[in-house]
């Protein structure tokens, strides 16, 4: 077996673990570390799959900044005392067994395509910082400057939320 | 590589988070379910963007991953005058915009 499939079947477990997890701990904060799991979990499968800049922001947005934003909401709310535990809504329970079932469906549908055939041998894909950044600055920079108009409009309208009616 | 296990896996990770978001009444929880998701959807992009030998999967995931935080930074912001309005954090509270 080869190291890749190894470290596939590893992460991929873990990040299915993780995922469970936060769906179905009670306790909020607990939800958040496991949150790390997965993210770090997917960022090592990206690494494996040759986006090795695209593995570290992973773990530096989502995993770091992200998950930190999460437990500090969790903190400061004091999510604990508020009696938080709810179970889940029955409308809702009736309907979410169609959801494992459209992803089997999904998958299988995939997998009988023709196009799932060839697995991929050698990689021209540049993944790290330099090819990349070679894409995002000339080719895609339009992209790259609406993602930092978005960030603004995030940034004002969190202060805007922020500061209620009175402001 | 073949590709089926890592386009199996983000459907089983996107699968997991839509149970989430139909399931849990946390508004927290609820958002961290949306964050699986969207990380499901990055994992097929990265796998494409392998298999078809393409960078442009990889400024997809860039752009996503922005749209991630901001949506988190807004949705928390919310959470927090949410919690402060109705002293819960219950979703099935916050009716305000049913019809």
């Amino acid at each position: 077996m080869p190291a890749e499939s190894v470290f596939f079947y590893i992460f991929s477990t873990l990040a299915l673990v993780g995922a469970a997890a936060v769906v179905l701990i009670p306790n909020t904060a607990l939800a958040a570390v496991f949150l790390v799991l997965t993210l770090v979990s997917s960022a090592v499968l990206f690494a494996i799959l040759d986006s090795h800049f695209m593995a570290i922001v992973q773990v530096l947005v989502y995993a770091g900044a992200i998950v930190v934003l999460f437990l500090f909401t969790v903190v400061f709310l004091n999510v604990k005392k508020s009696g938080l535990d709810f179970g889940p809504s029955h409308a809702a329970k009736k309907l979410t067994f169609l959801v494992p079932i459209a992803a089997a469906a999904g998958y299988f549908g995939w997998k009988l395509a023709p196009f799932a055939a060839p697995p991929v041998a050698g990689s021209g894909l540049d993944g790290g910082a330099a090819g990349v950044a070679r894409l995002l600055l000339t080719e895609y920079v339009l992209a790259f400057e609406v993602t930092s108009i978005l960030i603004v409009a995030a940034i004002i309208g969190t202060v805007a939320i922020s500061r209620g009616r009175g402001g | 590589m073949s590709p089926e296990g890592y386009i199996g896996l983000g459907f089983a990770l996107f699968a997991i988070g839509a149970y989430g978001v139909f399931t849990r009444k946390n508004i927290l929880v609820v958002l961290m379910s949306v964050e699986i998701m969207l990380n499901a959807a990055n994992l097929c992009l990265i796998t494409f963007s392998r298999l078809l030998e393409d960078g442009a999967g990889g400024i997809l995931v860039l752009v996503s991953i922005t749209v991630a935080a901001a949506e988190v930074a807004l949705g928390l912001a919310f959470v927090v005058v949410i919690n402060s309005a109705l002293k819960s954090l219950n979703i099935d509270l916050v009716r305000s915009l049913r019809g």
